[in-house]
């Protein structure tokens, strides 16, 4: 018998024998015969974990990984710093070998971690109510829409054209099934063009979503698009990066009504693209209408505090085919490595590091133009992550670093084919002044 | 149990940072009115201070590794350690979704390795890993069974039917896709009731969504006549993966007639759950529906592996990058190290421990339908709601003093204060003896006691928590913040 299975042979045989049949096969009768497998699945034999082991690890030393090759790619998924304490705290059985905390008595644990979340979620967000977090960015941003038409009873969506291709593509493809229309609008010097925006606006806008910083890295004026967005009865969407909110203005301060945003960069490895987390927050209002699990505050019969899901009657599983979500789960333990890391930062630790990426990226971004071999794409204020016209073309570009051992940054082109040899490149509090240099002595050659 | 935020002390801190190695850019050469004028209000403790938080709340989890798990379509399998260990290899979590193809080959062979391994336990053609979970691999699925209709220019196609013994995420992610819902009843025996099923399929009948075994439990063995019944209609078959553990090696969904699948491999191939996830769940197809799957998929030419986007009728993304990578390469693991035989195993022994546990309960709990079922039995608490008031909710929490996490309860929502009891293949006969005990013993109380059994649980760090509050009034942050 395999060794994950518990029963031995004769624990089989035994067991057969107390519940009255001859053999294994017999409880299977069910199973048309014309439909029972007569042959053994195509798959590889089993291995053994000496095996396994070695035959993993191949695959994975085919991959050049960021210790060994200095990233500069960030586009959505960034080479952050993880402290090594959550490593080890993310192990513990008891909070990965759970599932949903569906008995809350043996799943506080979860549950309290969840509630904390939430708390620093809404901190970061400046706005009251968070959920247990979503799939990821992408999703987070898309359940965000399908509510504000839910909420407007409006079915149109205007979203700026500087929100993550990714996004915008999985709203498309839910939008396309739900018939929701969505407009872009496109961007002026980086950054949303207002007088687009306010002449597509109209009694159909359920809402306005954008991202800050964008995709471009620029930093928006949200207040004067929540303001066009607020005067017109839509709900401003905002999606941010949740490393920028300790240093940048809140979206609820600015006017968001709802947040939401790729919650990766807090102390989610970058796991070549998931799992990662979405983060939403919204206003009170918007409370009841909010898509994915919620944990709240109780107390038990004696009176202890203690946690529970709440606001269930939102849910799929009670509403069935009346849901306007079908989302079941969330991405705990990605938002509880979320939590440890928000923990370990602190508030001083996580204003840090944002100083430290927006110092970082301005030096690299000050030297590439020094070296005469990029232009700047954009004058518009950016954090972490900006774009640059490079000379060279970007897949030439790449290549050349990749030989330093250094993965270079995003080719705006792909997305954005007005944009020629247009190269976005990310600098978080990881990159040292020394491969900084590397960097630019190479990209400038 | 204090919350973090409680144990804060202004100027205590955990984090280690570098000085900073370059200019410092004023923060004023930055539009004020862009910048926060206060610091969120992060905890701020030592390192000790974190991980001991951490540690004692992880205390107040019950985890699989903790102890017996029956949790009914939840699949509560042992998680391989060997599994955690392959999915940390740095050349696996150091690798960014947009590095250049040739500097992630491994990754991409993995991908399309276990692709084509999940394809072919489930007989199907293609199958897509960017779905995060069941529910998303249900939308997924949806979508491009709608999309197929669509590029038939089969513009009729309106209508999803489910019975009403289906999973809440099937309705539900039915309704997101765009469709309308049809609900067809079962039959005694606990089936799709096939007369109900020809009188609701038609010219708009987009699919029919299965759970095959059902949450009963049940194989349904009229599968081939379903899936005559809903092709003959125009229709499309949907099956739901949750319960997918009771067939591995036994019978494939493609060979039952299914067109599209979506598989939970943090039930199924042993990833862990992660208190609620990430998962994942994949969507495999037949062949004439592999152009609608989303992009990219991982496509190999020679012996390099690629990603293809070149596919014009692909119903789009349906989240960012490529998947929840980190589960896949957990599943992956643990199909090698089960091969054929293994998974064959797999099957057998979940369909045992699940009759063994329903043939001696079955004397002290109602079991509405007493036939052979697959990988989880379904009782009812109705003798002991009728003779003493004791629920199935009470009898889950009397389960927690001894140490096993309950069932799933009321659900299905078919059967009348239902306990789904799932045991899967990972469990020994001592175990189940000992859950079968206690069950029984549970019985005996509810019969003699039963205030014991409805004051439960009388051990656990807290007692029953009052929801209707928790409701009512949402405290949804820790309050001394605002």
């Amino acid at each position: 018998m395999s060794r994950y299975i518990g029963n031995t042979t004769d624990d089989r045989e035994q067991m057969l024998n107390e519940i009255g049949y001859k053999d294994i096969d017999s409880l299977f009768k069910a199973v048309p015969d014309s439909i029972r497998l007569k042959e053994e699945l195509k798959i590889p034999e089993a291995l053994s974990e000496m095996e396994l082991i070695k035959n993993i690890k191949s695959l994975s030393d085919k991959n050049l990984n960021t210790d060994e090759y200095v990233c500069f790619m960030g586009a959505g998924a960034y080479d952050h710093y993880i402290p090594s304490a959550i490593d080890q705290l993310i192990m513990r059985q008891e909070f990965y070998t759970a599932y949903t905390p569906y008995q809350p008595e043996i799943s506080q644990g979860t549950l309290q971690a969840i509630f904390e979340y939430q708390t620093m979620i809404s901190e970061l967000t400046g706005l009251p109510v968070s959920n247990a977090s979503m799939y990821d960015g992408a999703t987070a941003l898309t359940e965000a829409c399908i509510m504000s038409c839910e909420a407007t009873r409006r079915n149109e969506v205007l979203i700026s054209s500087a929100v993550h291709p990714e996004s915008r593509q999985t709203l498309n493809t839910y939008a396309k099934f739900r018939n929701i229309t969505v407009k872009e609008i496109s961007y002026k010097n980086g950054q949303l063009n207002l007088d687009e925006l306010n002449s597509k606006i109209n009694k159909d806008t359920a809402a306005v979503i954008m991202q800050n910083p964008n995709f471009f890295g620029i930093i928006e004026d949200v207040e004067a698009i929540a303001e066009i967005t607020h005067k017109n009865k839509s709900l401003l969407i905002l999606s941010a990066d949740p490393i920028s909110l300790s240093i940048l203005k809140s979206p609820g301060e600015m006017g968001a009504d709802i947040a939401v945003g790729e919650g990766q960069p807090l102390g989610n490895a970058l796991n070549f693209g998931g799992p990662y987390l979405g983060f939403m927050a919204v206003t009170d209002k918007l409370m009841r209408k909010m898509p994915g699990r919620i944990v709240g505050q109780t107390t038990d019969k004696e009176g202890r505090r203690g946690f529970v899901l709440t606001l269930q009657t939102r849910e799929q599983h009670i509403r069935r085919e009346k849901a306007t979500s079908n989302i079941c789960s969330n991405q705990a333990l990605n938002a509880l490595q979320a939590t440890m890391y928000l923990t370990f930062m602190g508030k001083e630790g996580l204003e840090k590091a944002a100083r430290l990426c927006l110092n970082k990226s301005h030096y690299a971004y000050n030297e590439l133009i020094k070296t005469n071999k990029f232009k700047p794409l954009f004058t518009a204020p950016f954090f972490k992550e900006f774009a640059v016209i490079s000379e060279k073309p970007i897949s030439e570009l790449n290549e050349k670093l990749l030989k330093s051992n250094i993965t270079g940054g995003y080719n705006i082109e792909n997305d954005y084919p007005e944009l020629k040899k247009a190269y976005l490149i990310a600098v978080t509090e990881k990159r040292t002044k020394e491969e900084i240099d590397a960097l630019v002595r190479k990209a400038g050659e | 149990m204090q919350l973090i935020f409680e144990k804060s002390k202004n100027g205590r801190k955990a984090y280690s940072l570098p000085e900073c190695d370059v200019p410092d850019v004023l923060l004023n050469s930055i539009d004020s009115k862009y910048l926060r004028t206060e610091s969120p209000d992060l905890p701020e403790v030592s390192e000790l201070d974190a991980v001991r938080h951490f540690t004692q709340i992880s205390q107040r989890n019950h985890g699989v590794d903790s102890g017996f798990y029956p949790l009914g379509s939840c699949t509560m399998k042992y998680n391989p350690k060997v599994n955690e260990l392959a999915a940390r290899f740095d050349g696996f979590t150091k690798i960014h979704p947009y590095q250049q193809e040739k500097t992630v080959q491994g990754a991409l062979k993995l991908m399309y390795d276990l692709g084509s391994m999940l394809s072919e336990i489930m007989a199907m053609e293609r199958f897509t890993l960017q779905p995060a979970a069941g529910a998303h691999g249900e939308l997924t699925g949806l979508m491009i069974m709608k999309a197929y209709h669509q590029n038939r220019d089969d513009q009729k196609r309106t209508k999803i039917i489910v019975p009403d013994s289906a999973h809440g995420t099937n309705p539900a992610s039915a309704t997101v896709a765009g469709f309308d819902v049809v609900e067809v009843k079962s039959n005694d025996k606990g089936l799709v009731d096939i007369e109900e099923l020809k009188a609701a399929v038609g010219e708009d009948t987009a699919g029919f969504m299965l759970t095959n075994p059902n949450t009963l439990g049940l194989f349904d063995e009229n599968i081939l006549e379903i899936s005559k019944i809903v092709h003959d209609a125009g229709g499309l078959m949907y099956y739901d993966g949750a319960n997918a553990n009771a067939i591995l090696g036994i019978s494939r969904p493609g060979d039952m007639g299914f067109d599209v699948v979506h598989l939970n491999l943090h039930k199924t191939f042993s990833t862990p759950h992660g208190g609620g996830g990430p998962g994942s769940g994949p969507v495999g197809v037949k062949k004439h529906l592999t152009e609608f799957l989303p992009v990219p998929v991982i496509s190999k030419k020679e012996e390099e592996y690629y990603m293809d986007y070149e596919r014009p009728n692909s119903i789009g993304k349906v989240k960012s990058f490529y998947g929840n990578f980190g589960v896949l390469v957990r599943a992956y693991a643990y199909i090698l190290s089960m091969g054929p035989d293994g998974l064959k195993e797999v099957a057998e022994n979940a369909v045992l421990n699940a009759n063994y546990i329903a043939n001696k309960l079955k004397d002290k709990y109602f079991l509405p339908i007493d036939t052979e079922c697959m990988h989880e039995c379904v009782f009812s608490a109705d003798w002991q709601k009728e003779k003493n008031e004791v629920s199935a909710l009470d009898i889950a929490k009397r389960l927690l003093d001894f140490g096993f996490h309950p069932p799933t309860i009321y659900f299905p929502l078919i059967v009348h204060e239902a306990l789904m009891i799932e045991p899967t293949e990972s469990e020994s006969k001592e175990t189940l003896d000992e859950f079968i005990s206690v069950m029984r013993q549970i019985a005996d109380e509810a019969e003699n006691t039963p205030e014991m059994v409805k004051t439960a649980p009388h051990t656990t760090v807290i007692s029953r928590l009052d929801e209707t509050t928790a409701a009512r009034k949402p405290i949804l942050r820790y309050l001394p913040f605002y």
